[in-house]
């Protein structure tokens, strides 16, 4: 007896085993502030000018830094242009997306999130190298901030733009305080995509900043936390950002990153290898058809809520005075303004899944779509039979937008301008919007417009929960689970075969019925026996 | 009325660990299966694969015995094997419902009936083996996959474990009810403890 209860403790060990809180190292070192750069940007008397525009700063950044504008003219955030393998161009210059559509015709508004300064229209020259701007990412003040509609400009002189104000930006003392890129430089533009904090990617927002440990559990600030910035798994060597929503990489097969790297340190591999769950080794059965992030997300937009829905055929609206209308809901989300149409906002959400390998398939301004369904401005490719294919978690943007009826195209309109250009923010009038907006970018339009359900995906990579707060079996592995819509592959807990079910059912009342019947008649007959005296 | 000594120290230890491990097994895969929720999904997972083992285990334990001690042969028959099956089944249909004797009369050297025997050697050469392969299957799919299985075996492997599955809780109510079909309603299953039996002369 005392032999099986030792074995019952042993067995219970094996099968909880105690486990340890691993507590943090912080990912950066404190050093010396010696030895963090050679160069103290302050002695530097180029930068003791009186500059008068952001061209002038990189002008005088290029004195040392000869060849760093022609690195920067290879970038993605230069060009918003992105040649893909099978011919089309995406990046944020030409794609269609179902926030504000289109850059083309917008670009003063537009371009305050581009790395660079002056792209007001399709004339911009991509070859200047005053005009690349060095601050946007390399400014360690906080001070230095692109004006909304300043085609990429600061505010050289104290401006006011929607109500928000825009202090003159000392170009000098920002110019003596450059550093690598941290979160907040980043943060600028893809915390706050698609015009405002959170609207856009569902895992990136101002959050991120000052994040705890639920919230990212790399990026958490605080005593033993990581502290991770964007770089440390963004690491850029010669200004080339690794991991583009455009070409991602939905299935690391190369692992760890050092000693041997591959073409993407951004990758949850590059540091967690191939094999990340050391204590309960079965879960790394997943990492093959399973993208980490699908267990260790299990939430997005955990603290601001982000946009989920933009229905634009509901703007144009006036109020009986003939002014434009603002709603908002109890959190201050915008749910009406007359310029955009409705909003619908979601916090702390589960994101879609969706079986990817890679590839995105984009709809283009030049694709034909079928406008009688919901038209996928995006949408992942893959399938679980396809060995390259993972589950990945999606954000999908969902909502109404204008196109072209009879052509059956997405259509450009122009939305930001000046009262009289036909912009749709000032003129309220699609038509005129469109035209302007299609002539702009040379495309063809039929004279007729209308407005088509939309959705895009938008993978979900950042708000990483600590390994206590992801998914747990149960979320897939049930009846109803989060994996619910996927199909084409067998789901342990999820999937039944009737046949097998019934059967086995069959089989198992079968017997009870049988054995309970057999019983029965098994007393009575012995009951009658007795009574007859056989026994 | 006597008492005769029929199942050996190590066949009763035998068979009650593996009834434990099979009730824990058919507990937790039915959890998995997505049937009920007993004690969580990640503890049920965690140990049907240990009992997995450990019904592989003492499989292995079981057979060795049983060849070491040549005990096997009281599971193998002689004769019309057919004819022997139907007089048990016979006995079962319509001749215990008239309280005939038993067909086979149990002594040290044949305690298993014919029916016993065809169905104890089915079930422990093929059923729970092919039980615990198809198991170990699942378990090893990745590995398997990487040595060149086809990967929409996944599906086929899962639905012949959840049907066997289904399988051995039929023969486990047949079999309880079996046992009450002895000497006394309970003379079975206490033989299958002490090792004793009473049975008729």
């Amino acid at each position: 007896m005392k032999k099986l209860l030792l074995s019952g403790i042993l067995l219970f060990g094996l099968v909880f085993p105690i486990s340890t809180p691993l507590s943090a190292e912080p990912f950066h070192r404190k050093v010396d502030s010696l030895l963090i750069s050679t160069t103290d940007h302050k002695k530097f008397k180029v930068l003791k000018q009186d500059f008068k525009s952001g061209p002038e700063v990189t002008k005088a950044c290029l004195t040392c830094h000869t060849e760093a504008s022609k690195q920067l003219h290879r970038t993605r955030h230069w060009t918003w242009d992105v040649p893909m393998k099978k011919g089309e161009r995406l990046g944020k210059k030409n794609v269609v997306n179902n926030f504000c559509i289109s850059v083309e015709g917008n670009e003063p508004r537009c371009t305050s999130c581009h790395i660079g300064y002056d792209w007001k229209d399709k004339n911009f020259n991509f070859r200047s190298e005053e005009n690349v701007d060095c601050l946007a990412c390399h400014d360690m003040t906080g001070t230095y901030k692109k004006l909304p509609a300043g085609a990429g400009h600061p505010a050289y002189q104290a401006t006011v733009f929607e109500k928000k104000t825009f202090p003159k930006v000392d170009l000098a003392f920002v110019a003596q305080r450059v550093g690598h890129p941290d979160r907040h430089n980043c943060g600028i533009c893809h915390f706050e995509g698609g015009g405002a904090d959170a609207v856009k990617h569902g895992d990136l927002d101002n959050s991120l900043l000052k994040p705890d440990r639920e919230l990212d559990v790399h990026m958490a600030i605080g005593k033993k936390e990581l502290n991770m910035t964007c770089a440390d798994c963004h690491k850029t060597e010669g200004h080339q950002v690794p991991g583009s929503r455009y070409t991602p990489e939905a299935h690391d097969t190369h692992g760890f990153d050092y000693p041997l790297t591959d073409n993407n340190p951004a990758t949850c591999s590059s540091c967690h290898g191939l094999k990340p769950h050391k204590k309960l080794k079965k879960l790394n059965d997943h990492v093959a058809r399973v993208a980490c992030q699908t267990c260790h997300i299990p939430f997005i937009a955990k603290e601001r809520p982000t946009k989920m829905w933009w229905d634009w055929s509901k703007a144009g609206k006036f109020d009986k005075n003939g002014k434009e209308i603002t709603k908002k809901d109890s959190s201050g989300c915008i749910l009406y303004v007359s310029k955009k149409g409705e909003f619908r906002w979601a916090k702390n959400v589960a994101p879609e899944y969706s079986w990817f390998n890679g590839e995105m398939n984009y709809t283009t301004f030049k694709t034909t779509i079928n406008d009688k369904k919901v038209v996928s401005v995006n949408h992942p490719d893959g399938a679980a039979n396809d060995p390259l294919s993972r589950i990945w978690p999606f954000k999908v943007h969902r909502g109404k937008q204008p196109y072209d009826p009879v052509l059956k195209r997405f259509v450009k309109p122009i939305v930001y301008g000046p009262k009289g250009s036909g912009a749709y923010w000032a003129d309220f009038n699609w038509d005129k919007s469109i035209r302007k907006g299609m002539k702009n970018a040379g495309l063809e339009y039929s004279g007729k417009y209308a407005f088509v359900e939309t959705e895009m995906y938008w993978p979900i990579s950042h708000m990483v929960s600590p390994k206590e707060k992801s998914l747990s079996c149960k979320e897939c592995h049930s009846r109803s689970g989060r994996l619910q819509n996927l199909s084409g592959f067998y789901l342990m807990g999820r999937d039944t075969n009737p046949f097998v079910e019934y059967f086995g059912l069959l089989a198992i009342s079968g017997s009870l019925i049988g054995v309970i019947i057999h019983s029965i008649i098994r007393y009575f007959t012995v009951k009658k026996l007795k009574k007859a005296g056989g026994l | 009325m006597k008492k005769i000594y029929l199942y050996a120290r190590f066949q009763r230890f035998w068979h009650w660990t593996q009834f434990l491990i099979i009730s824990v097994l058919l507990l937790t895969g039915l959890e998995v299966h997505g049937l009920y929720n007993l004690m969580g999904y990640e503890n049920a997972f965690r140990i049907h694969n240990l009992s997995g083992w450990g019904l592989l285990g003492l499989i292995f334990i079981a057979f060795f015995w049983y060849i070491t001690t040549g005990d096997f042969r009281q599971y193998l028959t002689e004769g019309n094997l057919v004819e022997k099956i139907w007089m048990q089944v016979r006995y079962y249909m319509i001749g215990i419902f008239k309280h005939e004797p038993h067909p086979f009369k149990k002594n040290e050297i044949s305690r298993l009936n014919p029916l016993q025997r065809i169905t104890y050697l089915m079930l422990t050469l093929v059923g729970l083996p092919s039980q615990i392969i198809f198991g170990f299957i699942y378990f090893y799919f990745n590995e398997l996959v990487a040595l060149g299985m086809n990967p929409a075996w996944m599906e086929p492997i899962a639905l012949i474990h959840t049907l066997l599955a289904y399988l051995l809780i039929a023969f486990v109510i047949m079999h309880v009810y079996m046992t009450t079909t002895g000497h006394t309603l309970t003379s079975n299953i206490r033989a299958m403890i002490t090792g004793w039996e009473e049975v008729d002369e």
